[in-house]
């Protein structure tokens, strides 16, 4: 951060105030918040939630609330109080800022959300206006706050300035060493947190769930400039099969934290969407393919796996057991990953993303088709397969609700189990491929072709590899998709829809997340799987809406929330620290797209 | 030297009547050329003499129009790969890295032709999946150690200076224990110190066995370096030799002077470009590099 404290504007906060009254100002603003939401904020147990109690905050409030108290724990820890500082590395000031626009926006949200609702601005009761005074006091008072990082351009204006202000530098290295077993439980308690913010924004109603979705998004925003995602992130490389043990266990707890099958199943389909979406990232990520067709490839799993499933409608009347569905599935996928793949991927450029786009159209159109009427009759044209039969194994019907430790878990939760096992090996391959032979030969191809066969590297081969290897991926998870929702249907398998997973919100899973990495499509897919299906209400507006949000991530965030350490590099230069910051001449690049 | 003198020199890399024409642009016109193990030759030539095209012809980026290459005996394919597998390596002009990969990572994707671990090894993660792993890091780091980058191992590629990119590149190419080595301007955007250097190395690469064969336009570098030296002008080798008399020859000092001159081959070549230009003042893109 050198270059930043040698430009004046450094250290200017946006309000001028001296440091300490501005932290004690957000500090006191956060106060003033958390008292609001012990009070009523409407009058009517009409709007969802009940907000109307004293003394007893609705889940609304809660929210709210947990937003304040962050909001002042930070600001307090930026004032070096003993048994606090642990939580800012980082930045110090930026945290407390964003907090307190978090449950400005929560407050914001609730009182406009009242007011349209009931019908009026008179439908807020006082305690409303309070939370929001205070949490306004507090965003104003983190504005004074002095920023840590300068804004990149020379003249900045009042935006830059803002921007600025939500940056933070890097933590340096951590001093303290913590015990090994200190660290595991870190591991553990994030990811039971994670699996909390989850379960709860899962089960919660539409305005408790953007309320929760604003605070969790600035609270994420604010804990990673503070810093602590970056410990946290040193710690899960240090302990990679700790927190893969962790993770699995966080995302088997799932289903016993719900009580209500539809969330389960919720929980089911996107775990069916962040596999495929994390099958598609060893294709776009590492390889560098633009796959624009992929969901086929999940729509031939599954209706392999529906031909073969017993079903009664199916053109094949037998019964595979689920083992050799699952390889007649993959295998299909596999089939046609090498024959699409095949004559395209000889060829360099755009040509893969027009064929896969044409293939994903035509494997719905030829489903459609093939229905007795204008074809031979496979697969029962639009009607598609219905009534699949549940899955069994050894007796274990995943179609009845079981007993495990006192919970009852219903049919979704089995095929959530399930599809958590497929996940994980998905996980696996992509972890092990990544890291290999293959793997380098995989972003060698995608940072520079040339280069790469120059090396010895048969680009086709590799690329086919990759591809080919996305393809059997992604109809291995169609073959449990088609049993956990009883049917296939070709308007399943679209390129844009408004439900996940279609090759549109794939891609987008996969950007949105980060390319590369294996928690980036994990949590761009439940994302997008989860905040179309909450806001149903919304419907007209969704498509508009998620291409509004990807325009604005892109502009501002290029590499995706989780950026893989290459991304970050690649897409913010400046933010480097410790090299020189000296690229490659800027001409390479022209000439290497010219060819050879 | 040890493996020069012991050896019977053979004939690495001969190149015979090598032509390679863009539409109407005859880039490389029937070059021939041989490389003896434990030489170094130089390949020198005004810029747009057609060196680097030649230098793809060799390692199978250009498929050449006429003409053919063979290594240690046998004819290569004009395929890039191939080419790296029967063992020449190379590197570019413009420095070619991965340059979103780590130090480390760059010379590893370079033994790709000497491992041969696929996706099942990857995926399975056997002993043998291991121990080439390792083997391969072990190699990769003494390669990073005998270029002096060992200590930025973890940094990406992108992020070097220029100089040490340029080295990483001849450390990359040196990772596919190649027999031959074609290094394209190694020390262009270099400082003197940092050409000597190169020097240096690059004597230590011949001296391990390696021929070389180097596009250059420091004659000091070259006089100091080469046992042979050719001349490229307008696509038609001119002269070769020690480089004394390549040096010494009028028509190299008049090809890079610029100065035209009667008689010589090429010379139709330099009126029809005087001919172009005179119509279309100006442009002069003919004699600009592309690469
Ligand atoms: N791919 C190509 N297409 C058309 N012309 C090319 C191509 N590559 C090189 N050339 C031409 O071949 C000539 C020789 O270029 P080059 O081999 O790069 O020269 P040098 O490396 O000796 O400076 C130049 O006139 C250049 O414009
Ligand atoms: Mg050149």
């Amino acid at each position: 951060m050198t270059t930043t404290l040698t430009k004046d504007t450094g250290s200017k906060a946006i309000i001028p105030l001296p440091p300490t009254t501005a932290r004690i100002g957000a500090v006191a603003g956060a106060v003033v918040a958390f008292a609001g939401t012990m009070m009523p904020w409407t009058w009517t147990s009409a709007y969802p939630g009940d907000l109307t109690v004293y003394g007893y905050p609705a889940e609304l409030q809660v929210v709210t609330l947990t937003g304040a108290l962050l909001t002042a724990l930070f600001a307090l820890s930026g004032l070096g109080i003993r048994g606090l500082t642990w939580l800012t590395p980082g930045g110090k000031s930026s945290p407390v800022l964003l907090f307190a626009l978090g449950t400005l926006g929560t407050v914001g949200y609730a009182m406009g959300s009242i007011s349209y609702q009931l019908g009026g601005v008179v439908n807020l009761e006082p305690g409303a206006w309070i939370s929001g005074v205070g949490a306004l006091i507090a965003a104003v008072a983190a504005l004074g706050l002095p920023a840590e990082v300068a804004p990149d351009e020379y003249e900045p204006n009042l935006w830059h300035r803002l921007r600025a202000a939500t940056k933070a530098p890097e933590p340096g290295r951590s001093t303290k060493e913590l015990p090994a077993w200190l660290e595991i439980v870190v591991i553990g308690v994030s990811f039971a947190l994670g699996l909390y913010v989850f379960a709860y924004c899962i089960a919660a109603e539409a305005e408790l769930f953007i309320g929760a979705l604003i605070t969790t998004c600035f609270g994420a925003a604010a804990v990673s400039r503070a810093g602590l995602l970056a410990r946290l992130t040193t710690l899960t490389t240090k302990h990679r099969n700790v927190t893969m043990a962790a993770a699995i266990v966080a995302a088997a707890c799932f289903p016993f934290t719900q009580t209500d099958d539809t969330y389960a199943l919720i929980g089911a389909n996107i775990l069916i969407f962040t596999t495929v979406a994390l099958g598609l990232n060893i294709v776009v990520g590492l390889a560098g393919l633009l796959d624009l067709g992929y969901v086929a490839f999940l729509g031939v799993g599954a209706y392999a796996a529906a031909l073969v499933s017993g079903a009664p409608t199916s053109s094949i009347g037998v019964q595979f057991p689920f083992w050799a569905a699952v390889l007649t599935g993959a295998g299909a996928s596999l089939v046609f990953g090498v024959v699409i793949g095949a004559p395209t991927l000889r060829l360099r450029g755009d040509y893969l993303a027009i064929v896969t786009l044409g293939f994903g159209e035509i494997f719905r159109i030829a489903m459609q088709n093939l229905n007795g009427n204008t074809g031979p009759d496979i697969t029962n044209g639009s009607n598609g397969i219905p009534n699949i039969p549940d899955l069994e194994f050894f007796g274990f019907n995943f179609g009845e609700s079981h007993e495990f430790l006192g919970t009852p878990l219903g049919r979704p939760s089995n095929y959530f189990f399930l599809m958590l096992i497929v996940l994980v090996f998905v996980v696996l391959v992509f972890r092990r491929s990544g890291d290999s032979r293959i793997g380098r030969a995989w972003v060698a191809i995608r940072e520079d072709e040339t280069a790469a066969t120059a090396m010895g590297i048969n680009g086709f081969r590799v690329k086919l590899i990759a591809f080919a290897l996305g393809a059997t991926l992604a109809g291995l998870a169609g073959t449990v998709q088609a049993h956990l929702q009883s049917t296939v249907t070709p308007e399943q398998y679209q390129f844009a829809n408004t439900v996940p997973p279609n090759s549109a919100f794939l891609l987008a899973a996969v950007i949105l997340g980060g390319m590369g990495t294996i928690s980036g499509p994990l949590i761009g897919a439940a994302l997008l799987y989860l905040i179309p299906k909450k806001l149903e209400f919304l419907e007209e507006l969704q498509l508009l809406l998620f291409g509004l949000a990807l325009v604005l991530l892109m502009r501002f965030r290029p590499e995706g929330l989780v950026a893989n350490k290459r991304a970050q590099l690649q897409f913010h230069e400046t933010d480097q620290l410790d090299v020189p910051d000296q690229r490659l001449p800027q001409d390479t690049v022209s000439v290497t797209k010219a060819g050879a | 030297m040890n493996t020069m003198t012991t050896t019977a020199t053979t004939t690495v890399l001969d190149a015979s009547d090598v032509t390679m024409r863009f539409g109407g642009l005859t880039a490389v016109r029937s070059v021939s050329l041989t490389v003896n193990s434990g030489e170094i030759v130089g390949l020198i030539g005004p810029n747009g003499a057609g060196k680097t095209t030649f230098f793809n012809c060799l390692t199978g980026l250009y498929v050449p129009t006429e003409g053919k290459v063979s290594y240690k005996g046998t004819v290569l394919p004009p395929k890039p790969h191939l080419v790296t597998q029967a063992g020449i390596a190379r590197t570019f002009q413009n420095i070619r890295l991965f340059a979103n990969m780590t130090v480390l990572e760059n010379v590893l994707v370079g033994r790709h032709t000497r491992t041969k671990e696929g996706l099942w090894s990857a995926l399975l993660r056997g002993p043998g999946f291991k121990k080439a792993e390792a083997a391969s890091h072990e190699r990769a780091m003494e390669l990073l150690e005998f270029i002096g980058l060992a200590h930025k191992a973890d940094h990406l590629a992108r992020n070097l200076p220029y100089g040490e990119q340029r080295k990483l590149e001849i450390a990359r190419a040196l990772a596919s224990e190649p027999g031959l080595l074609l290094l394209d301007e190694p020390t262009a955007g270099m400082n003197p110190q940092e050409t000597r250097a190169a020097e240096e190395l690059i004597f230590a690469i011949r001296d391990q066995g390696i021929a070389v064969l180097v596009i250059e336009h420091d004659m000091r570098f070259i006089f100091n370096l080469c046992d042979r030296v050719a001349c490229l002008v307008q696509g038609e080798k001119l002269v070769e030799g020690t480089p004394e008399t390549v040096q010494s020859d009028e028509r190299v000092i008049a090809a890079y002077l610029g100065t035209p001159f009667e008689g010589a081959p090429g010379a139709e070549e330099v009126a029809e470009v005087e001919a172009a230009e005179a119509a279309a003042p100006g442009t002069d893109s003919r004699t600009e590099d592309p690469k």
